[in-house]
């Protein structure tokens, strides 16, 4: 039993090093210096309160999106359209925010369950025409992002009258006087300790709850569970809207947070697609989303440094690199196999 | 010198368990050689060192009395090895000479020469008689005829030895008697043939010598005609077993179950099941007797609520369960061992535990107001691992990784544990070798001693014939007989399946005993 945690634990922490090897290769090659490179990279995660403010920042809503992917896949669903529902999450939370006034006890949690349920709606879509119609969940949900995404901008510009919204009043603002002290004015937010509840709530309804264990059921094997007097097409919808939930507090955290506005977009954000990543990088489990937020969410805000002199590596770059480091963690199953490969020839001999 | 496979001293280890322990396995030319050995004894490993799948630990391989190095399948084809696989591996919608031509195919100019192919397929085929229609689809075609395509992909490879394994576990009585004639065919022709089997009834009939292995160490290889089934099943298992269940009269009671004029179509409309009628009743086991396809998937699906029925009332303890939802259905009193343990009796990712409480997880103890309590779920799980043997390393592995016996452990502790009036056994010992069955044969008598009823589907006659107090024949989707398996043979059985009712001449009296609510002799044709 120990072993095998040691396997666990062991196997990232090794592709990481050789993600690093292997993006030091690469800026030797194209003639920059990888040392120089991983300062400023370290520097630019831990280097100072402010860019540790930031880091914390850029991990809160990988943290809920990856939850998001990781928890729909739990149950055997593909929803790549987290980043669809964090937008209208998104849009959700600042429309509260500002056309109420709310002591912030009532509004910020007002706010947050409105992204929440908005997030939520707009998975709802895709489950149902799943459980009731069998339509691939993973077409609806990519073509609801682009709903989402031109829905919202035309929400915007029609309520604001341009392109961005007033700021969200006060008194639903996630910011914590506290955390901008300490960390020298950065917009690490309140939403962290959200981000970390969600967490544990989730393991909690996967691991100790009917509910839980209805849905990995479904998830695992369909038959099974019908067979066992299950309702599947209800635990299908269950599993979306709680994803989509998740998904949509992903949008408050950058609509009550880190910007405290909403803004017509040109594209998605991407959070709700690295979310993918970071859920694969977490094996999908709740706890293992955490550290691969914080991988992704680190390395994505660390490599803005990656630019400065003087180590001036250009952000194309930065991009292979962290994709290296990400391919290498997400081909975990590679090393594993490769150590039990060498420990049954140990064991052997 | 006449051996042409020597598989010398093999050993095979992974991580700290010695799967095949110094075994040594010499095949002559023009034999069939049987393989015999339990459940996870170690037949599949070493076949898979044969056919290049593993490397062994230790040992070494000759063929034709030259040493080889098998490193993987490509070099097996070349030595003339071919593997007959249990899981056929066809394309359903590619014909029959396209999936065995796969991966060789002959080229002329860059375009696939199917003709040609073709030419050789049907002459192979009538060189070993194998009856196979070289352009017909592979989903059109019954399962035996499948396995026949498989076997005709390793001719056409050019193989000298064929392994095959347990190739009768998806056959029905008589495609059985057909794969007997066609192994004794190709031995004439000169190939020889690896039979990996727990079934000793095979071994008797086709093999001329049986290799023993058990818990991954070669025991004996014995000329078959110098020994006997209950020799070969105690060397085997490693103790005595008992053949035909020592089992009292049956006290039938009330009926339990009563199915009224049912009507099941499936998705084309076509009728499965027409206008059948059964009774089952307290303290009796009936064995629904039948060729693959009659109905009796169909059946069982309606009876435990994942079919809905066309027309025709099913009662289960005097209620009406006609169309209702599963769970309500096994809430009425019905424990259901389904056909296909991995697709409907198990969530193999999940543990022991949790697959034990598949059917109750909602209920108090195991849950409560929505939260489970796992300590609970895992004590009935000790408490099942101990009562029904289930071998496990414990109650938090996954199903997956037991062997199939054991899953099948799980699945009847499960449903036994919830104490059903009606419980539905489909296949039960499918797969499985005589320890197990004869475990589950038992489990399924008591089950009966206790009063309730038990519906014993089976493809396999011997199980049907040993276990059963009666024995209801089902042909195109109705029960055309119910016999007495004390007055009955395979041969009457086998022409009873086959939709051919004859008159008996103690039929008036079996009519009697038995339920007078089955209507007979409807079936005409």
């Amino acid at each position: 039993m120990n072993k095998k945690r040691f396997v666990t634990f062991f196997i990232p922490v090794l592709a990481i090093l050789l993600g690093l090897i292997v993006g030091a290769i690469i800026m030797i090659i194209s003639g920059y210096d990888p040392i120089v490179g991983y300062t400023q990279l370290w520097e630019g995660i831990f280097g100072d309160p402010y860019v540790i403010g930031e880091t914390v920042r850029q991990i809160t809503p990988y943290i809920l999106s990856g939850l998001a992917v990781a928890f729909a896949f739990k149950t055997g669903l593909f929803n790549i359209g987290v980043e669809g529902q964090l937008i209208v999450g998104w849009f959700a939370a600042v429309w509260v925010g500002l056309s109420f006034e709310l002591p912030a006890v009532i509004h910020i949690p007002l706010a947050v369950l409105a992204a929440g349920i908005a997030g939520s709606l707009w998975a709802f879509i895709p489950g149902i025409l799943k459980a009731r119609l069998g339509v691939n969940e993973v077409v609806v949900t990519i073509m609801l992002n682009y709903v989402a995404l031109h829905v919202t901008n035309a929400l915007i510009r029609g309520i604001a009258g341009k392109d961005t919204t007033d700021r969200i009043a006060e008194t639903a603002s996630l910011r914590i006087p506290f955390f901008e002290e300490i960390t020298m004015y950065s917009r690490m937010h309140g939403g962290i300790f959200i981000a970390i509840i969600a967490v544990i709530i989730i393991y909690f309804i996967l691991q100790k709850t009917k509910l839980g264990y209805e849905l990995k059921s479904v998830g695992f094997n369909q038959d099974a569970s019908k067979y066992a007097g299950m309702n599947v097409s209800r635990n299908i919808v269950i599993s979306m809207v709680i994803s989509g939930f998740l998904a949509g507090l992903a949008g408050a955290m950058e609509g009550l947070g880190t910007f405290e506005y909403a803004a017509t977009k040109t594209g998605t954000t991407g959070i709700g697609f690295d979310g993918i990543a970071v859920a694969v990088l977490g094996a999908n489990h709740p706890i293992g989303v955490v550290f691969g937020a914080i991988l992704f969410g680190g390395l994505k805000y660390g490599s803005l440094n990656m630019p400065n002199p003087p180590a001036q590596i250009p952000s194309e770059m930065i991009t292979v690199i962290i994709a290296i480091i990400i391919f290498f963690v997400a081909s975990g199953y590679l090393f594993q196999w490769l150590y039990e490969k060498f420990s049954k020839k140990k064991g052997v001999k | 010198m006449d051996y042409v496979i020597e598989m010398l001293n093999i050993t095979k280890v992974f991580g700290n368990f010695i799967a095949n322990d110094n075994i040594t396995l010499q095949l002559k030319k023009g034999e069939i050689h049987a393989l015999l050995g339990e459940n996870g004894a170690g037949k599949s490993t070493l076949m898979n060192v044969l056919f290049g799948l593993y490397q062994p630990d230790g040992g070494e391989i000759k063929v034709k009395g030259k040493k080889v190095k098998i490193t993987d399948p490509n070099v097996a084809n070349d030595l003339g090895i071919g593997m007959v696989h249990q899981h056929f591996m066809l394309v359903d919608t590619f014909n029959v000479t396209e999936n065995i031509i796969l991966g060789k195919e002959p080229t002329r100019g860059g375009k696939v020469n199917i003709k040609e192919a073709a030419k050789e397929i049907k002459r192979l085929s009538n060189l070993y008689g194998l009856d196979v229609d070289p352009y017909a689809m592979v989903e059109d075609i019954s399962v035996g005829m499948q396995q026949r395509v498989e076997i005709l992909k390793t001719l056409y490879r050019g193989a000298e030895i064929l392994i095959f394994d347990e190739p009768t576990a998806a056959l029905t009585p008589q495609e059985i008697t057909e794969l007997m004639e066609i192994m004794k065919r190709l031995v004439k022709e000169g190939k020889s043939i690896i039979l990996i089997t727990h079934k000793l009834k095979e071994i008797m009939e086709v093999a001329d010598r049986v290799t023993v292995i058990r818990r991954g160490k070669g025991l004996k290889t014995l000329n078959v005609s110098d020994t006997n089934p209950t020799e070969l099943a105690s060397l085997m298992v490693g103790r005595d077993v008992i053949f035909s269940m020592e089992k009292k009269p049956a006290e039938p009671k009330e009926p339990v179950l009563k199915v009224k004029n049912l009507v099941v179509k499936d998705y084309r409309g076509t009728e499965k099941v027409n206008r059948l009628n059964l009774e089952i009743h307290r303290g009796e086991i009936l064995g629904i007797a039948g060729v693959d396809g009659n109905g009796q998937t169909e059946l069982i699906e309606v009876i435990t609520g994942l079919r809905k029925a066309e027309s025709g009332t099913i009662e289960l303890n005097g209620k009406n369960i006609t169309n209702l939802k599963p769970r309500k259905v096994t809430e009425s009193g019905l424990g259901h061992i389904p056909q296909d343990r991995h697709r409907h009796g198990l969530v193999l990712n999940f543990t022991v535990g949790e697959n034990v409480a598949l059917q109750t997880y909602y209920k108090k103890p195991f849950s409560k107001m929505g939260i489970l309590n796992h300590k609970a779920i895992y004590s009935k799980a000790r408490e099942l691992i101990k009562q029904y043997d289930i071998r496990t390393q414990s109650e938090y592995t996954p199903a997956r990784a037991l062997s199939g016996g054991n899953q099948q452990k799980i699945i009847i502790g499960r449903e036994i544990e919830r104490d059903p009036d009606l419980l539905i056994a489909a296949q039960p010992t499918r797969g499985l070798d005589v320890g197990a069955i004869e475990f589950i044969h038992k489990r399924l008598i008591e089950q009966r001693d206790n009063g309730k009823a038990v519906l014993l589907v089976s493809f396999e006659l011997d199980e049907v014939m040993n276990v059963s107090d009666r024995i209801a024949v089902i042909f195109e989707g109705q029960i055309i007989d119910i016999v007495d398996p004390k007055e009955t043979n395979e041969e009457e059985l086998g022409l009873l399946m086959a939709g051919q009712k004859i008159q008996r001449k103690h039929k008036t009296k079996a009519g009697e005993k038995q339920s007078p609510t089955v209507k007979e002799g409807e079936k005409i044709e």
